[in-house]
C-alpha cells in the first residue's frame, strides 16, 4: 500500500506496542544537493516509521498550514520534521547536521541528516565518518549531478560500508522505468569507478511516500524493497571482527590510578598499586593472557586482567567490578599489563600476534579539506590520531582529486571542500593503520594550532 | 595481583562479539567521551540536577573512572522552586559518591537584584547567567551537561563537544566538523566547552538502562498521589511556587514526572506506573515527547531552545 497523499496527523495507535529492545545499533547519513527533497525523506522516513509524536505533528501541522503549504489541504510540510534552526525554517534549508533517532522492530538507527548545499559539504564528511551506510538522493529529473559525484567521492573516501541512491520526485517523471534505469546506470557507473562496493538504488517520492516504507503500486516495475527496509536488512560493521581476523586496537585514553579516592565501597589500601589503562576497544577482542605491544615503544606485556564496574545489585548500592576473560569492539574497558613498564595516554595497545601498526613520522594520506583558508604545503598543522595529538607539517601536496574525471591532479592548494592527497612530517612517531583496513586507527584530524578549530579529515593510505 | 572486589567473572568475548546490545554500544560511546574530556581538561565539572539523564551520566563517569572516584564536581544551578525529594535525592547522591558539589542559586541573583523574577514566574531561562557565573569562578574549562539530540530540534544540532565563547554563547551555523570519535576540544582563554556524553541516548533508552543498571531515581519519577490541578493541558502540583488560580480546581491524582525541572514550569503526567519496568513500557507507547508534554517553557515557541542555547543555556 502507498500512503495516501494527503497526510494527516497519526501517532502511534494506542496499544501498539514498539519493541522495546531494538537490538543492534545502525548509523545512517543522508545527503543530496538541495532541493533535492532530503528533510522531505527524512520527514517521510520519521512519519511514516511512527518515529513522529502528537505534539511534533502538531507544531509542524500549525506552521504548514500557516505558511499556505498544500493550499488549505491540511497537507504537512514533512521538511519542518527536521529544520531545526530559526534560519533553517525561515530559507527553507538545511544549515547543520541534525541527528535524529528511531527505532523499529528490527533495528536503533541514528540518523545524521546532512545538508546539500556546497559549502556544507564539511557536513556529509561528518554525518559519513560514523556511518555505517549513506542515503543519497539524486533528483530524478536531474539526474546524476556534481554534487552526486562529489558526495559519492566522499563516501568512498570514508569507506562508507554502504550506499543506498534514493531516486527522489520519481512521481515528478510519471513514475517512468526508463528515467529510473538511467539514473540507476549512470549512478552505479560513477560508484563502480570510485570503488565503491556495494550499492543499492530505490525510486521513491518523498512527498508522496513512495517506496519509503511500504512498497510502492506505481512503480510496479520496480522488485526491490522500500527504503526502510533495505535500511532494516543491511549487516552492520562489526568492529569486532569476528570471522575476519581484525587485529586488536586500543588507544590508551586515561591511566586509572585510584589513590586519588576510590569509588564508594573500595578499599584504598588494596587498590595502592593498582594501574589501569582505560580506553574503547577500537577494533578486534582481547582476552587474559593476551600478549600485546605497547605502541610506539614497541614494549611486549601480557593482558592480566579487563576490568569494568558492574551494576549494583540493588538501586543506589556501589558498582562491584567485573573481570571479564575476553572484550570486543566497540566496548570501553580499563587493561591491566603484567610488567610495570611506562604507559600513557596516546600509546596504543596492539595484539602481538597479528600485523602490527608501524609508528612513523611520514604519513601519506588522504585528506578532505574543511578549513575556511586553503591547505598550502610546508603549513603547520596539529595531528590528532586515537589519543594522540603531535605536530606536523605538510611536506607535499600530491594532488586534488578532479571530481568530474575522478582522477588525481597537480594543485597547489586544496581548497574548502576539496579532496586530495597529502604527504605529512611528524614530530613524534604515530602507529597508524591504513584506513582501508581499520577505520579507527587509520583515522586523523588536521586542527590549526592557532585557532584550535579542524581544518580537516585525514585517512592514512598504504604506504 | 591486585585485590579488586568482584561481583562475577563474564564473557563479553567473541561469542558475543558483534551482537552488542544497542545499550552497550551507547554506554561504551558516552564513557569513551568521559575519559576523552578528563583527559584533555584541567577543570571539568558535570552538571547535575538530580534529574534522570544526569543521574545516568553520572553513573556512566562512576563507571568511566571506576575503581577510582569520579576525578571531578557537580554543578548544581539551583532555580530555588526545585522538588524537595530531589534535593534530597541531590545531596544524597553526592555524598555517597565522594564528590564536590557546586550549588549556584538562582535566588540568590534575584534576593541581590541582578536577576528579575519573570512575569510568568518561571525560572529555567534565568539559570543561565548563575551557570557562566560559576563556570568563570570556578574555572572550569569543560561542562559535562546530560543534553539529549532527541529532546528538541536544536537539540538535535548540537555537537558532542561544543565550544562556548566567554559569553556561553552556542553558535550553530559556526560549529567544528565532528569526525569519527576524534573529539577536537581546544579552546582559548576564556573559552570553554560544554560537553554532551549521552547524546545519542533516547528516552527510552535512559529508561531502559536504568532498569538494566538498577539505578536509583529520585521517587517522583514513579507514580504516586499528589494533589495537582489543571494548567495549560499539564497537571501541575500544588505547592509553595505552584499555585492553583480559583479557576484551577485542585484533584488528588496519581502522577509522576516525565523530566524534573523548575516545579513551576514542569507538569506531570497521569500515570500508575510504579516501578522503572511499568515506566520503560509506558515510555515506549508514549504518543507525546517528554518536553511538549511536560515544560511550559519549551512550549513559548518552536526555536524557544535554540534561543536559550545562543544565550548560554545548557
Amino acid at each position: 500500500m502507498t500512503s495516501p497523499s494527503t497526510v494527516t496527523p497519526q501517532a502511534p495507535a494506542a496499544g501498539q506496542v514498539p519493541t522495546i529492545d531494538p537490538g543492534s545499533l545502525f548509523r545512517f547519513a543522508t545527503a543530496g544537493s538541495v532541493d533535492d527533497g532530503k528533510s522531505t525523506l527524512v520527514g517521510r522516513l520519521l512519519h511514516d516509521a511512527k518515529a513522529i509524536l502528537a505534539d511534533q505533528l502538531e507544531a509542524v501541522g500549525r506552521t504548514s498550514a500557516e505558511r499556505g503549504f498544500g493550499g488549505g489541504t491540511g497537507r504537512l510540510d514533512l521538511a519542518l520534521l527536521t529544520d531545526g534552526l530559526r534560519a533553517e525554517r525561515e530559507q527553507g534549508i538545511t544549515i547543520d547536521v541534525a541527528y535524529r533517532y528511531f527505532a523499529t522492530d528490527r533495528r536503533s538507527f541514528i540518523l545524521a541528516d546532512c545538508p546539500g548545499h556546497v559549502q556544507y559539504t564539511k557536513n556529509t564528511v561528518t554525518g559519513a565518518s560514523t556511518a555505517d551506510a549513506v542515503v543519497l538522493l539524486v533528483d530524478a529529473r536531474h539526474g546524476v549531478v556534481e554534487q552526486t559525484r562529489r558526495h559519492l567521492a566522499v563516501v568512498s573516501l570514508l569507506r562508507v560500508p554502504h550506499v543506498v541512491i534514493a531516486v527522489n520526485k520519481i512521481d515528478l517523471v510519471d513514475y517512468d522505468q526508463e528515467v529510473f534505469d538511467r539514473v540507476t546506470a549512470d549512478a552505479t557507473d560513477v560508484a563502480t569507478r570510485l570503488g565503491i562496493e556495494d550499492v543499492h538504488v530505490v525510486p521513491v517520492s518523498a512527498l508522496e511516500g513512495d517506496n519509503v516504507v511500504e512498497t510502492s503500486e506505481r512503480t510496479p516495475w520496480y522488485t526491490g524493497r522500500p527504503l526502510l527496509r533495505v535500511l532494516e536488512e543491511l549487516p552492520t560493521v562489526d568492529e569486532s571482527g569476528r570471522g575476519t581476523a581484525r587485529p586488536f586496537r586500543l588507544p590508551v585514553q586515561y591511566v586509572i590510578r585510584p589513590q586519588g579516592g576510590t569509588a564508594p565501597g573500595l578499599d584504598a589500601d588494596a587498590l595502592r598499586d593498582y594501574r589501569g589503562y582505560a580506553g574503547q576497544i577500537a577494533s578486534g577482542t582481547v582476552a587474559v593472557g593476551d600478549e600485546v605491544v605497547v605502541l610506539p615503544a614497541g614494549r611486549r606485556t601480557t593482558v592480566t586482567g579487563i576490568d569494568v564496574a558492574g551494576t549494583a545489585p540493588v538501586p543506589g548500592a556501589p558498582l562491584p567490578g567485573e573481570q571479564l576473560t575476553e572484550a570486543a569492539a566497540p566496548l570501553s574497558v580499563t587493561l591491566r599489563l603484567a610488567d610495570d613498564i611506562d604507559i600513557a595516554r596516546g600509546d596504543l595497545v596492539a595484539s602481538a600476534d597479528a600485523e602490527l601498526p608501524e609508528p612513523t613520522r611520514d604519513l601519506v594520506a588522504s585528506v578532505a579539506w574543511l578549513g575556511e583558508r586553503p591547505l598550502q604545503p610546508r603549513a603547520r598543522v596539529l595531528v590528532k590520531h586515537g589519543a594522540a595529538t603531535v605536530q606536523a607539517m605538510v611536506q607535499d601536496l600530491e594532488g586534488r582529486l578532479d571530481l568530474e574525471e575522478l582522477v588525481l591532479r597537480d594543485a597547489g592548494t586544496l581548497e574548502l571542500n576539496d579532496i586530495g592527497r597529502v604527504r605529512l612530517r611528524l614530530a613524534s612517531p604515530l602507529p597508524v593503520d591504513p584506513y582501508d583496513r581499520l577505520r579507527r586507527t587509520g583515522a586523523f584530524l588536521l586542527v590549526d594550532p592557532a585557532t584550535g578549530n579542524t581544518l580537516g579529515a585525514g585517512l592514512v593510505r598504504d604506504a | 595481583m591486585t585485590a579488586i572486589p568482584t561481583a562475577a567473572t563474564h564473557d563479553h568475548g567473541p561469542a558475543e562479539a558483534g551482537v552488542h546490545s544497542s545499550l552497550d554500544a551507547l554506554e561504551a560511546e558516552s564513557i569513551h567521551i568521559l575519559r576523552e574530556v578528563v583527559a584533555e581538561f584541567d577543570r571539568p565539572a558535570m552538571l547535575f540536577s538530580g534529574g534522570k539523564d544526569s543521574v545516568v551520566m553520572l553513573h556512566l563517569a562512576a563507571k568511566a573512572f571506576w575503581p577510582g572516584r569520579i576525578p571531578f564536581p557537580v554543578l548544581h544551578v539551583d532555580t530555588g522552586h526545585n522538588f524537595p525529594e530531589v534535593l534530597d535525592f541531590r545531596d544524597r547522591t553526592v555524598e555517597r559518591l565522594g564528590i564536590r558539589l557546586v550549588v549556584a542559586g538562582v535566588q540568590d541573583y534575584i534576593d541581590d537584584g541582578r536577576l528579575l523574577e519573570r512575569a510568568d514566574g518561571t525560572r529555567n531561562p534565568l539559570q543561565t547567567l548563575p551557570l557562566l557565573d560559576a563556570i568563570a569562578a570556578n574555572k572550569f574549562d569543560a561542562v559535562f551537561g546530560g543534553g539529549r539530540r532527541d529532546e528538541d530540534k536544536a537539540r538535535a544540532k548540537e555537537r558532542i563537544l561544543s565550544l562556548r565563547d566567554e559569553f556561553g554563547q552556542w553558535d550553530p551555523r559556526n560549529q567544528r566538523p565532528e569526525l569519527w570519535n576524534l573529539y577536537n576540544g581546544r579552546h582559548t582563554a576564556g573559552q570553554h566547552v560544554r560537553a554532551f556524553p549521552i547524546s545519542n541516548w533516547t528516552e527510552l533508552d535512559i529508561w531502559r538502562y536504568i532498569e538494566r543498571e538498577n539505578i536509583e531515581l529520585p521517587p517522583i519519577y514513579y507514580a504516586h498521589e499528589r494533589d495537582v490541578f489543571r494548567r495549560d493541558g499539564m497537571w501541575m502540583a500544588v505547592g509553595e511556587f505552584s499555585a492553583p488560580a480559583p479557576t484551577e480546581p485542585v484533584e488528588r491524582r496519581s502522577v509522576r514526572y516525565r523530566t524534573v525541572g523548575d516545579m513551576s514550569c514542569t507538569g506531570a503526567v497521569l500515570s500508575d506506573a510504579g516501578t522503572v519496568a511499568d515506566v520503560v513500557a509506558e515510555v515506549a507507547v508514549s504518543t507525546l515527547t517528554e518536553r511538549g508534554a511536560t515544560r511550559a517553557d519549551d512550549r513559548i515557541s518552536e526555536a524557544a531552545m535554540e534561543d536559550r542555547k545562543k544565550d548560554g543555556y545548557f
